[in-house]
C-alpha cells in the first residue's frame, strides 16, 4: 500500500511533538494487560448481582 | 461548494425504574427530565412551567429526495411531553419513551465531544435529582446504548449542515461507504446478534450496537425499516441554502476518541463531497449485509463486494478517505471542516486506522469496541464462560451504565479529551461560536422573558404587544463575536429587541 505513504502529516512543528509525545503502541500494550487483571479484580465488587435476572429485566422500549 | 459544517448529537438513553412493579418509561423519563430542571434551577418547583420547544417550523416529514415515497411513515413528534431548552443551548427531552438529549449545534468536532461530555454529566445530574424525588427505594437509571439486546433499538443520531446545491446522489454514494466502514472505529461493540433470522449466539461479539437494524438504503424512516441514509430534510436554517443530513447509523459512544472520530471524519466526508473531491466511488453490491459484515468481522479483514465484481476491506476504503481528506485540507485549509481541530482529526484518524491494521487491542483506551471487548474477554476467559453466558452479556449492558459507581466504562481507563471541568461549564455555557450562544444567553439572561424556543428562532413576550418571535436562520450568525457585546449591555429583554430592529 504505498498510497499509505503519501498521507502527509500536517506540517505544523506542534502538532508533529504532540504524535511524538504518545507512548508506543507496543509498550501501551503490555500496560493494559496488567491493568486489565486489575481491573477484572475490581469488577466483581461492580458487577450486577444476579446476572440471568438483569439481563433478563433489561427491556427498552424502541425509540427515535 | 462545501459550507461550514456546523454539527450536533442527539443521543436517546436507555431508562430503567429500579423498586417498581409497573415501570412506565415514558413517565420514567419526564419525572428524570423535572428533576433535572427543578435541582439545576430551571423551575421554582417540580411542577412549574420552564421554556417550551417551539414545534412550529418541525417538518420532520419532508423527504430530502423531493418527494414523499408512498406508505413512508413520517416521525411523529410528541409534543404533550416535556421538552426544555437548557442554557447551554441544548434540548432536553422525552422522545418515544427515553430521555434524550441533543446538543447545542456545534462548530468543530472537538465541540461536541464536550457538549456530548456535558450530555453525559446532565444525565449523571439527572439520576441524582430524581433520586432524591422518588420514594426510597426506587431508582432511575440511565444507559448510554443503543439496544437491549432483544431487538430493540434507540438511537444516537448525528447532524451536519451541507450546502443544499450538492447532489443529493452523490452525498448519499460517498456517506454510505463512509458510514459501512467507518465502524471499524465508531463502534461501541455488542455482545451476540440481533439480525431477525439469525441466532443470537451466531455473534461471539461484533463492532456495533446498531448494524443489526438496518434494512434500507435509503429512505425517510427511523424506527422501522431503518435505511443506511435517512433522508429527513429538515435544515433548521435556511432551506434555500441548506440541507442537515441526519445520520442514524452511529452507536452512542462512551469513549471520547470515538466520538471525536465519528464527528470528525463524517465532517470531512461531507466537505470532500460538495467539492466534488472523491475521484472514486465505492459502491457496495449490498450496502445493508455488506453493513452488518463490517461489525461482525473482528478480524477487519472481510473482502467487501463492490457492484463491479471487486472487493476491498474496511480499512483500505478508510485509508484511502483519509488520504483524500488530509490533501484537500492541504489545498483547501480547514475553514470549512472545523478549523485547526481538523488537523487533530486527520492525525488521530491515521494513527488508529494504523493501529487498527497493526492489532487492533492497543486501541482499549480509546475505542469503545475495544474496550468492552477487552474487558468481557478477559472475564470470560477468567471464568472460563461461553460466550452466550448471561454474565457476557451483563457486563456489556453495564458498559454504558450512567451512574458513576456502578459504570465500567468509567473503569476501563478511556483516554478524554475534555476535562470534566470544562464540561461542566458546557452544562450551563453555550458554545460561542454558534448561534446556540445567542439562544442560551438569552435563556440566562432573559429567561423569563422567553416563552419558546427552537433551532431556528426564539419567541419572546415583553409584555406589551404581541408575541416577537426571532429568527436564527443561519446556524454560524448569533456566536459570541456577533452579538456577545449587546446581550452584555442591554437590561431587559424589551431593549435586546428593540436593538436587534424586531
Amino acid at each position: 500500500m504505498a498510497e499509505r505513504e503519501q498521507i502527509r502529516k500536517p506540517n505544523t512543528e506542534e502538532r508533529e511533538s504532540e504524535t511524538a509525545d504518545a507512548p508506543a503502541a507496543s509498550e501501551r500494550g503490555e500496560e493494559l494487560k496488567a491493568e486489565l487483571d486489575d481491573l477484572l479484580d475490581e469488577i466483581d465488587e461492580v458487577l450486577e448481582t444476579n446476572a440471568e435476572d438483569f439481563v433478563k429485566s433489561y427491556i427498552q422500549k424502541g425509540g427515535e | 461548494m462545501a459550507i461550514p459544517k456546523t454539527v450536533g448529537i442527539e443521543t436517546e438513553y436507555g431508562i430503567v425504574h429500579k423498586g417498581t412493579e409497573d415501570p412506565n418509561p415514558i413517565a420514567a423519563s419526564s419525572v428524570l427530565i423535572n428533576a433535572y430542571l427543578f435541582a439545576a434551577g430551571y423551575r421554582a418547583d417540580a411542577a412549574a412551567e420552564t421554556v417550551h420547544w417551539d414545534f412550529i417550523d418541525e417538518t420532520p416529514d419532508v423527504d430530502a429526495r423531493g418527494y414523499a415515497p408512498m406508505g413512508a411513515m413520517p416521525p411523529d413528534v410528541e409534543t404533550h411531553l416535556v421538552n426544555a431548552v437548557l442554557t447551554n443551548g441544548a434540548r432536553y427531552y422525552v422522545d418515544h419513551a427515553h430521555p434524550e438529549l441533543s446538543t447545542p449545534e456545534c462548530f468543530d468536532a472537538r465541540s461536541c465531544v464536550l457538549y456530548d461530555r456535558a450530555a453525559e454529566l446532565i444525565a449523571v445530574r439527572s439520576m441524582e435529582a430524581a433520586g432524591d424525588l422518588l420514594p426510597p427505594g426506587e431508582e432511575l437509571v440511565l444507559y448510554k446504548d443503543n439496544s437491549d439486546g432483544k431487538g430493540n433499538t434507540y438511537g444516537c443520531h448525528e447532524n451536519y449542515l451541507v450546502d443544499r446545491s450538492t447532489p443529493f446522489g452523490r452525498i448519499v454514494n460517498h456517506a454510505t461507504a463512509h458510514f459501512i466502514t467507518r465502524q471499524i472505529f465508531t463502534g461501541a461493540g455488542k455482545v451476540g446478534a440481533e439480525v431477525p433470522g439469525m441466532r443470537t449466539d451466531e455473534v461471539d461479539f461484533q463492532l456495533t450496537q446498531r448494524a443489526d437494524f438496518f434494512e434500507e438504503e435509503v429512505g425517510l424512516e427511523t424506527t422501522l425499516k431503518r435505511p443506511i441514509i435517512n433522508t429527513r430534510d429538515e435544515p433548521h436554517a435556511d432551506a434555500r441554502k441548506y440541507r442537515r443530513l441526519h445520520v442514524i447509523v452511529g452507536d452512542a459512544n462512551k469513549s471520547q476518541i470515538s466520538t471525536f472520530l465519528k464527528v470528525g471524519t463524517t465532517a470531512l466526508v461531507l466537505a470532500l463531497c460538495e467539492d466534488d473531491a472523491l475521484t472514486r466511488e465505492f459502491t457496495f453490491a449490498k450496502p445493508v449485509p455488506t453493513m452488518r459484515q463490517v461489525s461482525h468481522d473482528m478480524s477487519l479483514r472481510a473482502p467487501l463486494e463492490l457492484d463491479d465484481g471487486s472487493t476491498i476491506t474496511a480499512l483500505e476504503i478508510q485509508w484511502e478517505l483519509l488520504d483524500h481528506s488530509t490533501k484537500y485540507v492541504e489545498a483547501q485549509g480547514t475553514e470549512n471542516v472545523g478549523g485547526d481541530v481538523a488537523y487533530d482529526v486527520l492525525l488521530r484518524w491515521k494513527s488508529v486506522l494504523a493501529a487498527l491494521e497493526d492489532d487492533p487491542m492497543t486501541l482499549a483506551t480509546q475505542l469503545d469496541w475495544v474496550a468492552k471487548y477487552r474487558l468481557i474477554d478477559g472475564y470470560r476467559e477468567r471464568h472460563d464462560l461461553p460466550w452466550d453466558d448471561a454474565r457476557l452479556r451483563a457486563l456489556d449492558i453495564q458498559y454504558g451504565d450512567m451512574r458513576p459507581d456502578k459504570s465500567l466504562s468509567d473503569r476501563v481507563g478511556l483516554e478524554t479529551l475534555v476535562s470534566d471541568d470544562e464540561a461542566l461549564i458546557a452544562c450551563t455555557e453555550p458554545p460561542h461560536d454558534t448561534r446556540a450562544y445567542f439562544r442560551g444567553r438569552c435563556l440566562q439572561k432573559f429567561g423569563d422573558a422567553v416563552v419558546a424556543a427552537n433551532w431556528d428562532s426564539l419567541v419572546f413576550d415583553i409584555g406589551t404587544d404581541a408575541l416577537r418571535r426571532v429568527p436564527m436562520m443561519e446556524p454560524l450568525r448569533g456566536t459570541k463575536a456577533h452579538v456577545g457585546s449587546l446581550v452584555d449591555e442591554c437590561d431587559s429583554a424589551a431593549e435586546l429587541l428593540r436593538r436587534l430592529g424586531t
